[in-house]
């Protein structure tokens, strides 16, 4: 049996929407009750729709927000930035890759500069051993030497994904959270990523948490899928046991709305107009 | 007689690199009835050419073309005064991202009863009628209420049933959708696209679904247009396509699905040879 890297117990998250003078305050729900064990390695999927909790849930994960009840352990011990804080090791733990790599580059950082900052942050590197291993991070997610000193726009989407990949490896974390990594991108675009995804996961051991909205890209990437609904994990399990026995009304409806590109539904679907 | 005939369609835009040309001799026709789905990646060209229809393309842009005719009357040479009365009209556009194509200033109710004041005679209470009449065809519960909130106030699939609501508000002989349901979850991208195709059914009208999700073509389409670079690739109709894809492109954009995945990675457009020539078969 391999190691837990990751598990919640039981993790809610509250949001309080407050009152003003006209207006009482209320609270959101937004995760209620959510847990999962994540072993070293593995993979897994957070689905669901906008506004369902699985972003709150990867804010949790990633130690943005604190959780308002329920515990959460990272490598076997118990978290709890709000009483102790967040060291730099634990930060150097959890990563983050965001939706938009439009939006979580800054366009005025060179991407050399994007890729060191970690290591000044969290680290006592010297400046000479941080430039090695910045460069040796770009030819990792397949990008070359040259590009060490051009700016976020001269970049393509997929190349711009690449960085923010590099950028949350510089610390060499167990866990990589990957908020819709690859929804903002094209079809052949988006299968580089995920490719790069895999072999970055065989290389370095990495555990992901992948949060997406697209089952056929789940079905590829997953090793345990989760589907949340309106803040609760409605099903939880393996792939295959997901994929082939959804038990919640739900995920039946999710897979139902997916659309198919397979041949035969396509001439089911011309038999159906023909009629 | 198609309903609108695209033959050699060339866009150019001057940069300060000198000309870009971003769709590089486009042809091709819908008819009546018909759902033709435009499908290529970002930069393909995909959707500046179906803005060089509408006429919405800024003025650095050059466009060219044999012929671009709509139910047989040519629309390259239109003032900008005749354009504006088939645009919004008889062709429609639906736009990728609904709450920012809504005017967050005005209510829905203003801005569905501002295009019927623009191409028909109706009077205000007809308007007002109809725009009622429109809400409940796209599916909005409580029409009457509806009308008076603000784009802000719904959420993004409601928004997208507005804007497909107004576009449809004068009966369109061609409604042309960029990338309808990219903003969408998928729940609501099937409610959306299921109202999109019967409401199709329902009026006959032509409709060019542009695209780059392969997923969507497979659900809606009759008729397929594959471009890349700005040329088009391939042209088949629905089952041939995903049957015995012709391009090397298309082939690799099929492949390149997570479902259709053999082993552990995924193949990618670089790992196929692509041939320079597209393909330039003539329709039949």
């Amino acid at each position: 049996m391999s190691e837990i890297v990751l598990e919640t117990r039981d993790i809610v998250r509250d949001y309080h929407i407050g009152g003003g003078l006209f207006r009482q305050g209320r609270t959101v729900h937004a995760v209620k009750g959510v847990s999962f064990k994540l072993e070293k390695g593995k993979t897994l999927a957070i689905v669901g729709e906008s506004g369902c909790g699985k972003s709150t849930l990867a804010r949790m994960i990633t130690m943005i927000d604190a959780p308002t009840a329920g515990e959460l352990f990272i490598d076997g011990e118990k978290v709890d930035i709000l009483r102790q804080g967040l060291t730099p090791e634990l930060r150097r733990k959890v990563q983050i890759v965001f939706q938009n790599p439009y939006g979580s580059l800054n366009p005025r950082q060179k991407i050399g500069d994007v890729l060191m900052e970690p290591l000044i942050i969290n680290s006592n590197i010297p400046v000479g051993e941080r430039r090695e291993r910045a460069m040796q991070m770009l030819k990792k997610v397949g990008l070359a030497p040259e590009h060490f000193n051009r700016y976020p726009h001269m970049f393509s989407g997929g190349q711009r994904q690449r960085i923010a990949i590099a950028r949350a490896l510089m610390l060499n974390p167990r866990l990589l959270v990957l908020d819709e990594p690859v929804s903002a991108l094209d079809l052949s675009v988006q299968a580089q990523v995920l490719n790069l995804l895999a072999d970055l996961q065989d290389e370095f051991g990495l555990t992901f948490v992948f949060i997406s909205h697209d089952l056929s890209v789940v079905r590829y990437i997953a090793d345990e899928v989760m589907v949340m609904y309106f803040g609760e994990a409605v099903e939880y399990g393996t792939r295959d046991e997901v994929f082939s026995n959804p038990r919640h009304d739900y995920t039946k409806t999710l897979f139902a709305a997916t659309p198919r590109a397979d041949v035969e539904s396509i001439r089911a679907r011309l038999a159906r107009k023909a009629a | 007689m198609s309903l609108l005939e695209i033959e050699n369609l060339t866009v150019e835009f001057d940069t300060a690199g000198g000309k870009l040309r971003a769709v590089d001799g486009i042809s091709l026709s819908v008819e009546e009835g018909e759902v033709l789905a435009v499908v290529g990646e970002s930069g393909s060209g995909k959707s500046v050419s179906m803005l060089a229809v509408m006429g919405l393309l800024p003025w650095t842009a050059t466009v060219t073309a044999d012929r671009m005719a709509f139910q047989g009357r040519d629309i390259l040479n239109l003032s900008p005064a005749e354009r504006r009365r088939i645009v919004g009209k008889d062709i429609a556009m639906i736009f990728q991202e609904p709450i920012a194509s809504l005017n967050p200033c005005f209510t829905v109710g203003f801005q569905i009863e501002e295009t019927l004041r623009q191409h028909t005679d109706l009077d205000r209470a007809a308007r007002h009628r109809r725009a009622i009449e429109l809400l409940k065809s796209v599916g909005i519960p409580e029409p009457e209420d509806r009308l008076g909130a603000f784009p802000h106030q719904m959420s993004g699939g409601q928004c997208q049933r507005v804007m497909i609501a107004i576009a449809l508000a004068c009966g369109p002989k061609l409604l042309i959708a960029d990338e309808p349901t990219t903003a969408l979850d998928v729940t609501i991208q099937k409610q959306i696209l299921d109202l999109l195709m019967d409401l199709q059914a329902k009026t006959g009208m032509g409709m060019i679904l542009i695209t780059h999700d392969m997923g969507v073509v497979a659900e809606t389409a009759d008729r397929v247009v594959v471009q890349y670079m700005g040329r088009k690739m391939e042209e088949a109709d629905v089952l041939s396509l995903f049957e015995a894809p012709k391009s090397a492109y298309t082939r690799a954009l099929l492949s390149a699905l997570p479902e259709n995945a053999v082993g552990d990675r995924l193949p990618t457009v670089s790992d196929f040879a692509l041939d320079d020539t597209p393909y330039t078969g003539a329709r039949t």
